[in-house]
């Protein structure tokens, strides 16, 4: 279990990083994980938490608004609906991602009641664990 | 034949018609990188989301329980077309060229005896397409305030599909725009939206990758990003394909206006020999006569 694997970071607009990880911690949907070289190939979505990135250049942590993440042997995507640094986060991006949450949360069908509830408890919760 | 003052002011508005074209190309060059920088970093997102869709559909897609946007109702009686123009004009038979191509398939499914409806993107679309289907036009998006073309754009007009089609509104989705070849080149293209088509991926069987969770609720999750991502791609396509036309169309105008002016100055000149000559004789002639 060693060596080094290729992470991506990507959002709709842009491709955020691009670099050779160590291991990465992911906000699953259905809870957090690690991702180590040699992973076995799994796809998984998503929930708003920290991403939080191991390189030889240190640690740096990301906050995602969801999305998913594809992850093989040798490399990491996350493809992010939102992706922000973690020290240029600010109350109004976080505000907005609630305020987004709760809009959808609004005009949803019975079908995805349950997952848009959770979304907005788990985007509230990031306001917990960001000291503004 | 006009006389010398009306040559000059001809010359004279040529000329700043000219100033004009040739400054809106400047401009249409410059939105034009800034467009062709968006969906090139929009596009790595993009290819993954089709990768893994790709190996979802091959799996998931097929089986009975799939989703409806992939699976599609089982019919297509109603049809719903995205027509994605510009906002402005002066950019040569972009717009037209999309508009016709919707115009052919609406054709082409009402003689088959499918039912049409119609969501307009840009101004330009509507008003070509008011003028013989305004009964069909069922909503139209607004981009006119919009500077830069944003994934939440193309996420509320995904929406409002969305909803349209858990409402049973329609049957099929296809989406017109302009594939971006080059500045002299757009490409006026259909894609269908719902049901989703991706293209399967045969490298990595579906199999292969294990899914959390399951592979049903991530496709559900999935795919109404994907088409999300789909409408987006179509929309800065289809903003670079407008700067490159307008571009293109700016550039013919600034020549064409160079040509007219090469043209009226001789023109000019030559009426104003003709004027001298003219009163030459005439002085000649006068002095003749004493």
């Amino acid at each position: 279990m060693s060596g080094l694997m290729q992470f991506d970071l990507v959002s709709p607009e842009a491709a955020l990083v691009s670099m050779e990880i160590i291991s990465v911690e992911i906000p699953g949907a259905e809870g957090d994980f690690t991702a180590l070289p040699q992973h076995a190939p799994l796809i998984t979505s998503l929930r708003p938490g920290f991403l939080k990135v191991n390189s030889n250049d240190g640690t740096k942590e990301y906050v995602v608004s969801g999305g998913f993440v594809e992850i093989n042997a040798t490399s990491t995507s996350v493809l992010a609906e939102q992706a922000f640094e973690r020290e240029n986060i600010t109350k109004d991006i976080i505000d907005e991602l609630v305020i987004d949450a709760e809009k959808a949360l609004a005009n949803c069908g019975e079908d995805s009641r349950d997952a848009l509830e959770k979304r907005l408890y788990d985007t509230k919760l990031l306001l917990d664990f960001l000291d503004f | 034949m006009p006389s010398l003052k009306d040559l000059k002011n001809r010359i004279d508005s040529v000329t700043s018609t000219r100033k004009i074209t040739k400054a809106m190309q400047m401009v249409a060059a410059a939105k034009l990188r800034r467009a062709q920088d968006a969906a090139e970093s929009a596009r790595p997102y993009a290819d993954r989301m089709s990768a893994v869709m790709g190996n979802l559909a091959s799996g998931a897609g097929k089986s009975d329980s799939a989703p409806k946007l992939i699976s599609g109702t089982g019919r297509s009686d109603v049809h719903l077309l995205i027509v994605a123009t510009a906002e402005r004009g002066l950019c040569g038979g972009f717009n037209s060229s999309i508009v016709r191509l919707a115009k052919s398939h609406i054709e082409k499914l009402q003689s088959v005896g499918s039912k049409v409806k119609i969501i307009t993107v840009g101004k330009k679309g509507r008003e070509q397409l008011k003028r013989e289907f305004s009964e069909l036009i069922i909503n139209h998006v607004d981009l006119s305030d919009v500077k830069r073309i944003s994934y939440n754009n193309a996420k509320s007009i995904s929406d409002d599909i969305v909803g349209r089609f858990e409402a049973n509104e329609f049957d099929v989705c296809t989406i017109f725009y302009n594939e971006f070849k080059s500045v002299i080149s757009q490409i006026p293209t259909a894609l269908q939206l719902i049901p989703a088509v991706f293209e399967e991926t045969e490298d990595v069987g579906g199999d292969f990758y294990d899914y959390e969770p399951d592979e049903n609720e991530i496709l559900t999750e999935l795919l109404p990003r994907a088409m999300t991502t789909n409408i987006f791609t179509a929309l800065l396509e289809n903003g670079a394909s407008e700067q490159g036309a307008r571009m293109s169309a700016m550039d013919n105008a600034t020549r064409n206006a160079g040509d007219m002016i090469d043209k009226l100055t001789i023109e000019y000149n030559r009426s104003r020999q003709a004027v001298i000559t003219n009163e030459l004789i005439e002085i000649i002639s006068g002095a003749e006569a004493l």
